[in-house]
């Protein structure tokens, strides 16, 4: 693949606010720049989007970017999100939010948003713990792994977070992780332009509260633990279910058309006109 | 078109919420509130606005806040146990600065309570629902007529001062038949927002501290873009750990309620001119209050006077503060369909100089004159 091209970020970054929060190495910065390089080839006005976000390390993307920006409550996100697309339907809406954000205390309003279809684009960025209030396991920290709640290792049960968003009805569901952001933006340019919800996660790193109790203290620790981990979709569909267990799949996973909410909204506005 | 007919309180919510303009709805039923939903999912799609049944009330409430920065004006409305989910979010409204009406049905509670019956046991709840300081305007109607015009009077307070303002009706008013001939609402009298409008690269300060009490609101996609958040922000949005920046603005967003008090107060009263006891009540039992001294007037068993607040926040201290001093009473009655909330107050504003007696009410049914003509000539 062509190296990306280069594009001066500056103007999708705000100038007059620099309190960046995350740790150095941190995935959600590459995150961000694989979205600002979807939204620069898409050519979308920045006047024409909304970033709505919730609460955790994730949710500080909307601060930083010369958007409508709104930095919400933890897990409702998509809620004022849902208020702001439901308002002004031919409007670009973005949520961004953690794993814990979005499928522990927002996991209602997700499933709700897939199932509803309504035009959002929400990016989960799973890394796999609470990274801002300190690493305590989340719904989708693995099995066995060490968190600040649970020392002993990780007995509970995980989400994933692309058979929760099928399961829940969404029309656009991918997955790639943080060490891919080619895959990532393109990702993102179809979310956006996709007629419906769109849910991109993004399997991301938190060296410092989940590596680090974890032998991996460093970015590239955890990048290796999740490139070990991933594989894409084409590649599994030759391996058994044994070369299977405990993978991450990659890739595209649905993609297709079901009324959108608020077109069916205004369709119904418009027929009440007469 | 003549509109008079029969309503019920709660439909009469929803209709002045459509003539005040409201362009946004969002709701997840619960009893007594549903009507009011009910009617604006029909009357919503007709005027081009939005209505929307969200998955509980938290992301009603969440949606509401995230369209009134569209730049139009919106509602939700709830009962009891909502409410208390909505309460994280009322507090991101009011540091967010958003103009928002959010309409309590009371029922009983604590927790699912008594669904079907009435109430006044969320007063101090719209007060202190939500952590931390904050400003609220809370109303609360008296009769269902009252709840029309006080739903218009909700949404002038919500745009002229940016800030959600509560409206604490009850199961008995949202409930209640009233014949009314609603007014055209070309004759109402509507406040709009002061819409920013920066100039051309100009950044605009949602929380901007040199423009008054109230910074003018902004709306998305309007070619200035800016941030909202939840933490302590400066003017631009942005978060701070500047402290002093924090108290400016922590005290601009309460005094920008505290310092137009009186532009908010509104009160009914009622008998007063001959009364020797002051009657101090709210909503539904206000109104029975006033029954109640009219039949004491009449059979001259008593002479009630009756002060009946419709702006209950910010409370009307110096207009109580005045009759309590004038002499004129020999003591307070403070009658409420809960365990004693409102009196709490009239008792800070008392500061001990009349005895107050009271009657607290909080089987399900409402408080009759009946129930308070019976207390009176007990306790007094
Ligand atoms: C209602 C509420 N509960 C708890 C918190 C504390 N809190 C802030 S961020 C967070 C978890 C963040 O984890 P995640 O969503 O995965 O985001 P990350 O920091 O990992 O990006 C929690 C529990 C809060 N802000 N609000
Ligand atoms: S704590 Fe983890 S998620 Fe948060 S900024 Fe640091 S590395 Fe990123
Ligand atoms: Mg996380």
């Amino acid at each position: 693949m062509a190296p990306a091209a280069y594009i001066n970020f500056e103007q999708y970054l705000r100038q007059d606010y620099r309190g960046l929060q995350w740790c150095p190495g941190c995935g959600d910065g590459a995150i961000l720049q694989a979205f600002l390089r979807a939204v620069h080839e898409l050519g979308i006005s920045q006047d024409d989007m909304a970033v709505v976000s919730g609460i955790g390390c994730s949710g500080r993307i909307s601060g930083y970017i010369d958007f409508n920006t709104m930095h919400t409550t933890h897990g409702r996100a998509i809620s004022f999100a849902t208020g702001i697309k439901l308002a002004s339907p031919d409007k670009h809406v973005v949520v961004f939010g953690g794993d814990g954000d979005q499928t522990a205390i927002g996991g209602n309003h997700f499933i709700h948003a897939c199932r509803r279809n309504i035009n959002l684009t929400i990016c989960v960025i799973n890394n796999n713990v609470y990274g801002m209030t300190g690493g305590q396991y989340s719904p989708t920290t693995p099995h066995g792994m060490k968190t600040q709640t649970m020392p002993y290792g990780n007995y509970d049960q995980q989400f994933d977070v692309v058979n929760l968003a099928i399961g829940a009805g969404a029309t656009y569901v991918a997955r790639e992780s943080v060490w891919k952001p080619v895959a990532l933006t393109k990702f993102f340019k179809k979310g956006i332009q996709h007629n419906g919800v769109s849910v991109i996660e993004v399997v991301s790193n938190c060296h410092i509260n989940l590596g680090r109790r974890n032998k991996m203290k460093s970015p590239h620790a955890v990048l290796d633990w999740i490139k070990g981990r991933t594989v894409s979709l084409a590649k599994a569909k030759n391996m058994s279910e044994e070369e299977l267990e405990g993978k991450i799949l990659v890739g595209e996973f649905v993609e297709k058309d079901k009324p959108e909410f608020t077109e069916q909204y205004y369709k119904l506005v418009e027929s009440l006109k007469k | 078109m003549s509109r008079q007919r029969v309503y019920n309180g709660n439909e009469l919510v929803s209709l002045a919420a459509m003539d005040a303009g409201c362009r946004f709805y969002a709701g997840y039923p619960i009893t007594p509130s549903s009507e009011i939903m009910e009617v604006m999912s029909k009357e919503m799609p007709k005027v081009g606005g939005a209505f929307i049944q969200m998955e509980d009330e938290i992301a009603s409430i969440g949606a509401a806040i995230g369209a009134a920065w569209t730049g139009v004006k919106s509602m939700t409305a709830s009962s009891g146990p909502g409410i208390s989910l909505k309460a994280e979010h009322i507090g991101f409204a009011c540091i967010t600065e958003t103009p928002l009406v959010i309409v309590n049905i009371m029922r009983g509670g604590p927790s699912t309570g008594f669904p079907t019956a009435t109430s006044q046991s969320d007063l101090m709840q719209a007060r202190w629902g939500t952590h931390g300081d904050h400003p609220v305007i809370a109303l609360v109607p008296g009769t269902a007529t009252e709840m029309y015009y006080e739903t218009i009077r909700a949404f002038n307070l919500a745009e002229l001062y940016r800030t959600p303002v509560i409206i604490l009706g009850d199961e008995m008013l949202g409930h209640l038949n009233t014949m009314l001939d609603l007014p055209d609402p070309s004759t109402l009298e509507l406040v709009e927002r002061k819409l920013a409008e920066p100039k051309p690269g100009e950044k605009y300060r949602p929380f901007a501290m040199d423009q008054g009490d109230v910074p003018p609101m902004g709306a998305f996609f309007r070619g200035y873009r800016f941030h909202l958040t939840g933490l302590n922000s400066n003017e631009y949005g942005y978060p701070t750990i500047d402290p002093d920046m924090i108290q400016a603005q922590q005290e601009r967003m309460m005094n920008k309620i505290a310092n137009h008090a009186d532009e908010m107060e509104k009160n009914d009263t009622f008998n007063l001119d001959d009364a020797d006891i002051l009657t101090v009540a709210v909503g539904s039992t206000g109104s029975a209050a006033k029954q109640a001294s009219k039949d004491m007037k009449a059979d001259g068993s008593g002479r009630l006077g009756v002060f009946r607040p419709l702006t209950l926040w910010p409370f009307p201290e110096k207009e109580l503060d005045a009759l309590i001093g004038s002499g004129k009473f020999k003591g307070l009655f403070v009658p409420e369909a809960n365990l004693g909330q409102l009196v709490i107050e009239v008792e800070r504003i008392n500061r001990g100089r009349l005895p107050i007696q009271t009657l607290q009410k909080v089987n399900g049914f409402p408080v009759t004159p009946g129930d308070i003509v019976e207390r009176i000539k007990e306790v007094f």
